[in-house]
């Protein structure tokens, strides 16, 4: 991988560790989710069993947005130069 | 300090910025980073990317898990079908009395209770905390569970006291002539 000036190196990582953060909440928010639904189908509440499998899906398509917008950003080539100081979104 | 060839000693910039520190005042590369070949920054992202990665895999398993117990609740309960099982019969158990049998399968540990009242209850012995046998205390007329003294009300199953989440599930019996007989447990008490 070809070395990135500083500010457009720390800028993306800016990025990266956002997303990072990001995603770990979100697989924390499922974790408790899944024991939740898990809790309340054997308590006999069957209908949590569907809100439960709905809500985990909609947070894995956005772990997944978030680990698509890493590996963008990471195989983004490098800018020529920074007339704006555009942030990564723009690369 | 000069160095033999054309490097020249510098304190080394921080490994994770290499971008203008990269070379030296005169434009030069500084020799150390050909002797240490060692790309910090390019292993930041790599470790990253691995990281999330690895998070969004787990986030699929979790997933997974959801639709694993959604398609139970679909097609395991509550159209289960309960085997008819002869538990004991009628003159066997006194008054504050109790009989161990198992159902629906031979995994299922349950317990059988006349009450003080005289009226008979059955339920699952697995304790709903973390499944250890409960019994019945004839000096407590209640289900207790001794690993984490979780008790159960004998009349109703639901939980008194302790960790237990959710009521010890109910085994519907059904009283034959002599013979009692177990025929089911209640949708939404099929326990763990
Ligand atoms: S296992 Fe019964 S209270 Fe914990």
């Amino acid at each position: 991988m070809k070395a990135l000036p500083g500010p457009v190196r720390a800028r993306r990582r800016t990025a990266i560790d956002a997303a990072l953060a990001l995603v770990v909440i979100l697989l924390m928010t499922q974790m408790w989710l899944l024991t939740a639904t898990l809790e309340s189908y054997l308590g006999g509440h069957r209908d949590a069993a569907l809100a439960g499998m709905i809500v985990s899906g909609i947070l894995f398509l956005a772990c997944f947005g978030l680990y698509q917008l890493v590996i963008r950003l990471d195989r983004a080539p490098e800018p020529e130069a920074e007339p704006h100081g555009l942030g990564p979104w723009q690369i | 300090m000069k160095l033999p060839g054309n490097g020249s000693l510098m304190t080394p910039p921080s490994l994770t910025k290499p971008g203008p520190a990269a070379t030296d005042m005169a434009g030069r590369r500084p020799l150390w980073r050909e002797d240490f070949s060692v790309h910090a920054a390019e292993d930041n992202y790599v470790l990253r990317r691995q990281f999330t990665k690895f998070l969004t895999l787990t986030s699929a398993g979790m997933l997974a898990g959801n639709i694993w117990i959604f398609l139970r609740s679909l097609f395991d309960w509550p159209h289960r079908q309960y085997p008819q099982t002869t538990v004991a019969r009628s003159s066997e158990i006194a008054a504050g009395g109790v009989k161990l049998f198992r159902y629906p399968t031979e995994n299922d540990p349950c317990i059988l209770v006349r009450t003080r009242a005289g009226k008979l209850v059955a339920y699952s012995q697995k304790c709903t905390h973390l499944s250890c046998a409960v019994y019945y205390s004839a000096a407590n007329n209640r289900l207790e569970c001794p690993c984490h003294e979780g008790y159960f009300a004998i009349e109703t199953g639901r939980v008194l006291q302790g960790p237990p989440p959710r009521p010890l599930p109910r085994i519907e019996l059904e009283q034959r002539g002599e013979e009692i007989v177990a025929v089911g447990i209640p949708a939404g008490e099929h326990g763990a």
